[in-house]
């Protein structure tokens, strides 16, 4: 019986090592284990045994069968592997073939742009508002200080519908109406389409976009002015960005200055960018002037405040090196497509 | 405005600095400089020679070889010029150096152009004798210039010296850019003043002393202001025995530098002290003016008047005039007339320098058609103190320059003029607003320096008349600042209360709309709000459409720019013409944008705003592509109701049979649909074009960003499928509602998944085949409540006359 066994056993590690695939190895399975398998047939056997041998036998006849089990185990994964390895062998792809792109749309340059600008701000704690795009006399020049007949409109070739009503020539308006709502402090930016009857060339359009901002508080200073614009200046453009502020005039503000930035392009070395001058005129701002603070119902003695004007346009242009302001309301896609 | 640094250091002599430094240091101190201009860029090497032998050129007719002393040596130089003489002292350029330009007086390379010495002709020249044009000007700067050939100087000039320092070319012209608030800088004198605060040196005006003949003025002239409302002041002089002439060089200089052409001594003077004082001033022949008297007064309707220049202006009630005792001899503040123009045989001048009303100046000059040099200075309001400054120092000019000889005293017709503006000196207020910590010692030196007066004794600081600009607190605020130096205020972040930064619920709806557009595929374009009213019939909008009711620009910038929109579709289509002209393929691009709806017409308050936000496209989609993006947005923005179609929508721009107005809730929120093709034809798009225009403020009253998580089921479903043959004009739209609204509590969803029409079915029917799917939250279904619920939705189906297919 022994020899039997022991027969059996080499002959099916034998079938085992040669079976080659997975359907072969299992046809040894069934020879070894199967009901009508050779080790079944010696338990068949069994009766045959002298009862006092049984234990012993079974014992040696499970030993075989567990060494079996487990040569077929390490088979079938070795088949297995082999198999899998000639699969992904068969499944290479070449990966420099070109991409299946969803076609996902491009946002404007400008409200890219914006979209940035308000994130500047909005991280400060400035709330975004809005303001009506034909608006007042009132609001667009007279509660700004510029009465009727203020040199100052003409600089500004406003677009009239009526005496009363014209398309707003700046953001300001928004300020007028956000402070006759009376809630202080103040800390917004408004942003919106502006219009001045200029004719339509690379540098010019009618229609453009400003962002506005306005602090109202008590104790609010010129100085906060210059820290708060240096801020959003280095985020803008860039950590490096230095500032610089010149006295301006605006009817609205006093003191009022325009604020350059050093030249990002090239870091104020001076190129075709800044004209030479390492300087790039960004926006104009100022300290509120006392008569739109009362204009408006706020006492200048308690409150101060400062406002800014920036031109989105302008920064979109900078940004994005665009020479030509017409592509920006032309919305050819080849030219979206690049933001 | 253009002015050379040579005129401003005759104010402020101890100023010493490079161009740059003024460049920088005044425009940091607020009169801002656009740039400068060297006058001698690209003049080198050019001294000033005598010729001390003129001969014939061998070879060359047209040629002389003339030995020119250049100081110390000789050179021989040949030349083409036609007039030159033996002792003429002439410019000449050395070898190697440079000259600004050629000949002929044509643009100015940038880098001039180098001399070298060679041979003309076989003959040796070792320099050039220069034309004014070579140096870089004209004979319109330099009247004495011959009309062709070599700049002769006069005899006293010495051989050998500089001769661009000479012709007074060693200079720098600096353009400035006045803000409007500064009237007092539109002058030389005025930017002398901040010139000399800026660099802390001493401002020294030009001294005044008129020297006159004794005789009195009042013998000469009077003067009677009708409209002082219009004229606040009206200063008259009178000169007489006039000698037309040049005027000096170092006038002509001056005014050649600021732009300004030299003509003849009395209409450089009266230039000259515009110039200096900011004043303008008329001449008049006082020999024109009828019964010797002037009247100032409106002009009636319908007038006409001859301007200096010839042309016939038509003049109105509103028209300030100046006047003899017969006819109008000057449009005030605007031109004088012809029929008092200045001629070369005046024999006595009237001076004029008054202060005009700014504002009506600036309105008549725009009436009538002519912004003249001193209308633009008279509209920004003069100081009426400046016109009797002014009108002295002209007489004093003509005086010293030999031009004729001043009649004593002054008529002077003046409203009482403005006492002077008193102001609190408060230096803790104005540190605690800049943010600075400035002495006050500080802060009065910069009021002296811009000759603002500090009275002690009531603590105020007294305005001067020329600065009206200085109204209240801020201003003095803003003066200090100026001159203590904006780059050396500190920089601080505004302290106090904390603010919470937000955008707006409607913003965020936009943020999403744009997000939405762009994951299906659109890109975001802009357009104008103003168009022209011709889009209505290109967009097929009959005569009667509310859409016509515009909001119109009473001054556009021509009709194509005349009206604000009340629809966004015609951007839409424009904005993909152009794409398609431009062979750009399967183009989506959306927009958001306002459209303006009048409440009332003529406008009496403020249009309705309405954001649209439009998407168009063309390309490999159709209308249910369109459908898809609308839903997709609605979904985002929390908007997860099923939309209605209504295909009644009445578009005439759309396709008849394939366009929808959204509704959701019961509201219109929008339209989609295939443009027609006579619009895509209008718009030379001959292609199918798809758009969905949503109406924004309907969405941001529906929408919400609340969500609320329902559970994902535990209990299976159960689909039944029908199929059904329908009458042709019953909308699936219609199926569904009769599902949606029978289904009950249990009816999870249902989907279309065959439609079709032809061979099998009857005539006037479709097929239609819905896949519905139950499910209850809690349980399991039972047959029972499958049977129930399909039972009511076949019923509701039956009445729109559809039947099963078995």
């Amino acid at each position: 019986m022994k020899e039997k066994l022991a027969k059996i056993r080499e002959e099916v590690l034998k079938q085992i090592e040669a079976s080659g695939n997975l359907e072969k190895l299992n046809d040894v399975r069934v020879s070894a284990l199967g009901k009508k398998g050779a080790l079944t047939e010696i338990l068949k056997g069994m009766k045959e045994v002298a009862p006092e041998d049984r234990p012993k036998v079974g014992q040696m006849v499970n030993e075989v069968r567990a060494e079996i089990e487990k040569a077929l185990e390490a088979e079938k994964e070795k088949l297995e592997d082999a198999l899998r390895e000639a699969k992904l062998k068969s499944e290479v792809i070449d990966v420099t073939l070109p991409a299946q792109k969803n076609k996902v749309g491009h946002r404007h340059p400008n409200t890219i742009a914006l979209e940035e600008v308000e994130r500047i701000f909005v991280g400060m704690g400035y709330e975004v508002v809005e303001g009506p795009e034909v608006e007042k006399d009132y609001y667009n020049f007279e509660a700004l200080n510029i009465p009727k007949d203020h040199p100052a409109r003409d600089e500004q070739d406003t677009f009239y519908i009526n005496d009363e009503i014209l398309l707003r020539t700046q953001t300001s308006p928004v300020q007028v109406r956000t402070m006759e709502q009376g809630k202080l402090p103040i800390r917004m930016i408004a942003p919106g389409r502006v219009f001045r009857s200029d004719e339509v060339d690379a540098t010019h359009s009618p229609s453009f976009h400003q962002i506005e901002g306005l602090v109202i508080d008590k104790h609010i200073t010129f100085a906060d002015l210059k820290g708060t614009l240096a801020q959003f200046a280095k985020e803008l453009f860039g950590e490096d960005t230095k500032v610089k502020f010149r006295p301006h005039h605006f009817p609205f503000t006093e003191p009022s200055a325009e604020v350059d930035v050093s030249c990002f392009k090239c870091g104020g070395k001076g190129c075709r960018f800044c004209k030479g001058s390492g300087w790039i005129e960004i926006l104009g701002c100022g300290m509120v002037h006392p008569r739109v603070l009362s204009m408006s119902g706020i006492d200048p003695e308690e409150y101060s405040g400062f406002a800014f004007g920036v031109g989105l346009e302008r920064i979109a242009l900078l940004k994005y090196e665009i020479d030509d302001m017409r592509l920006l309301y032309e919305n050819d896609e080849r030219f979206l497509k690049q933001f | 405005m253009n002015t050379a640094l040579s005129w401003i250091k005759a104010y402020v002599p101890d100023l010493d600095c490079t161009d740059q430094e003024y460049f920088d240091a005044m425009t940091l101190s607020g009169t801002k400089v656009e740039g400068y201009e060297r006058m001698d860029k690209n003049l080198e090497k050019i001294v000033i020679g005598q010729i001390e032998k003129i001969e014939r050129h061998p070879d060359a007719d047209k040629l002389i070889i003339c030995q020119v002393n250049i100081g110390g040596s000789v050179i021989q130089i040949v030349t083409g010029a036609p007039n030159v003489k033996e002792g003429d002292k002439v410019p000449v350029v050395l070898d190697g150096g440079k000259v600004a330009g050629g000949h002929d007086g044509g643009p100015l390379p940038e880098n001039g152009i180098k001399i070298k010495a060679g041979k003309l002709r076989g003959v040796e020249s070792n320099g050039m004798m220069c034309s004014i044009e070579e140096l870089g000007s004209s004979r319109d700067m330099y009247p004495e210039a011959p009309e062709e050939g070599i700049y002769i100087f006069p005899q006293d000039v010495e051989v050998g010296a500089d001769a661009v320092e000479a012709l007074g070319l060693r200079d720098t012209v600096f353009e400035y850019e006045i803000t409007s608030n500064r009237v007092d800088c539109y002058s030389i004198l005025g930017i002398a003043r901040e010139a000399a605060a800026t660099f802390r040196k001493s401002y020294v005006p030009p001294v005044v002393n008129v020297h006159d003949n004794g005789e009195n003025v009042n013998d000469y002239v009077s003067v009677e202001v009708k409209d002082t409302d219009l004229c606040t002041r009206y200063c008259a002089r009178v000169c007489k025995n006039i000698k037309i002439g040049p005027s000096p060089k170092w006038m002509q200089r001056r005014l050649a530098a600021a732009g300004i052409r030299p003509i003849n001594n009395l209409v450089d003077i009266t230039n000259y002290v515009m110039a200096e004082y900011g004043q303008p001033m008329h001449a008049y022949d006082l020999d024109k003016v009828g019964g010797h008297k002037i009247i100032v007064r409106r002009a009636k309707d319908g007038d006409e008047f001859q301007t200096l220049d010839g042309q016939m202006r038509k003049l109105d009630s509103e028209v300030l005039m100046i006047c003899d005792a017969e006819k109008e001899i000057g449009i005030a503040g605007i031109m004088g007339g012809e029929n008092s123009k200045i001629t070369d045989d005046v024999k006595t001048v009237l001076f004029e320098a008054a202060t005009f009303n700014g504002p009506n100046i600036r309105k008549s000059a725009k009436r009538i058609g002519m912004r003249t040099e001193a209308s633009g200075i008279f509209e920004k309001g003069l100081d009426p103190v400046n016109a009797a400054a002014a009108i002295d120092r002209a007489c004093q000019l003509i005086e010293e320059l030999g031009c004729g000889e001043v009649v004593g005293g002054m008529v002077d017709v003046c409203e009482p003029i403005k006492p002077l503006n008193h102001i609190a000196f408060e230096p803790e207020k104005i540190n605690h607003f800049l943010g600075t910590d400035i002495p006050k010692e500080d802060m009065l030196a910069i009021f002296e320096m811009l000759e603002l007066k500090y009275n002690a004794d009531t603590n105020e600081i007294e305005i001067p008349s020329f600065r009206q600009d200085l109204e209240g607190f801020a201003d003095i605020a803003e003066e200090v600042a100026r001159f203590f130096g904006y780059d050396k205020i500190p920089t601080t972040l505004p302290s106090g209360e904390a603010t919470a930064g937000k955008i707006s619920f409607k913003g965020r709806i936009e943020e999403k709309a744009r997000d939405i557009a762009e994951y299906c595929g659109f890109s975001q374009g802009m357009c104008y709000s103003f168009e022209s009213p011709k889009v209505f019939d290109k967009l097929l909008l009959p005569a009667d459409s509310e859409l016509r009711n515009t909001v119109t620009i009473s001054n556009p910038l021509g009709e194509d720019y005349s009206i604000m929109r009340t629809t966004s579709l015609n951007g839409m289509l424009t904005s993909l013409a152009t794409n398609y002209n431009r062979r750009n393929k399967d183009v989506r691009l959306y927009e958001l944008g306002n459209i303006y709806l009048p409440k009332s017409l003529p406008l009496t308050e403020l249009p309705e705003e309405r954001m649209q936000f439009t998407l168009g496209f063309y390309g490999e989609v159709d209308f249910f592509t369109m459908k898809g993006v609308v839903e997709e947005f609605l979904e985002h923005v929390g908007m997860k109701k099923k939309p209605v179609y209504d295909p009644k929508a009445g578009k005439p721009f759309l396709h008849p049979g394939r366009q929808a107005n959204i509704l959701y809730d019961k509201k219109v929120i929008g339209y989609l649909g295939e443009v027609h093709p006579k619009v895509a034809d209008n718009y030379n798009i001959p292609t199918r074009v798809y758009v969905a225009v949503i109406d924004m403020p309907y969405v941001v009253e529906m929408a919400t960003f609340d969500r609320k998580y329902e559970g994902i089921a535990k209990y299976p479903a159960v689909n039944r499928d029908i199929s059904m043959v329908v009458p042709k004009e019953v909308l699936v739209g219609q199926i569904e509602a009769v599902i949606a609204q029978r289904g009950g509590k249990i009816l999870e969803s249902y989907s279309l998944f065959d439609i079709y029409e032809g061979a099998q079915i009857k005539e006037g029917f479709k097929s239609i085949a819905y896949t519905i799917t139950f499910r209850a939250k809690d349980r399991t279904l039972e047959d029972a409540d499958i049977t129930a619920a399909m039972k009511k939705i076949l019923n509701g189906l039956q009445n729109l006359g559809i039947e099963l297919r078995s």
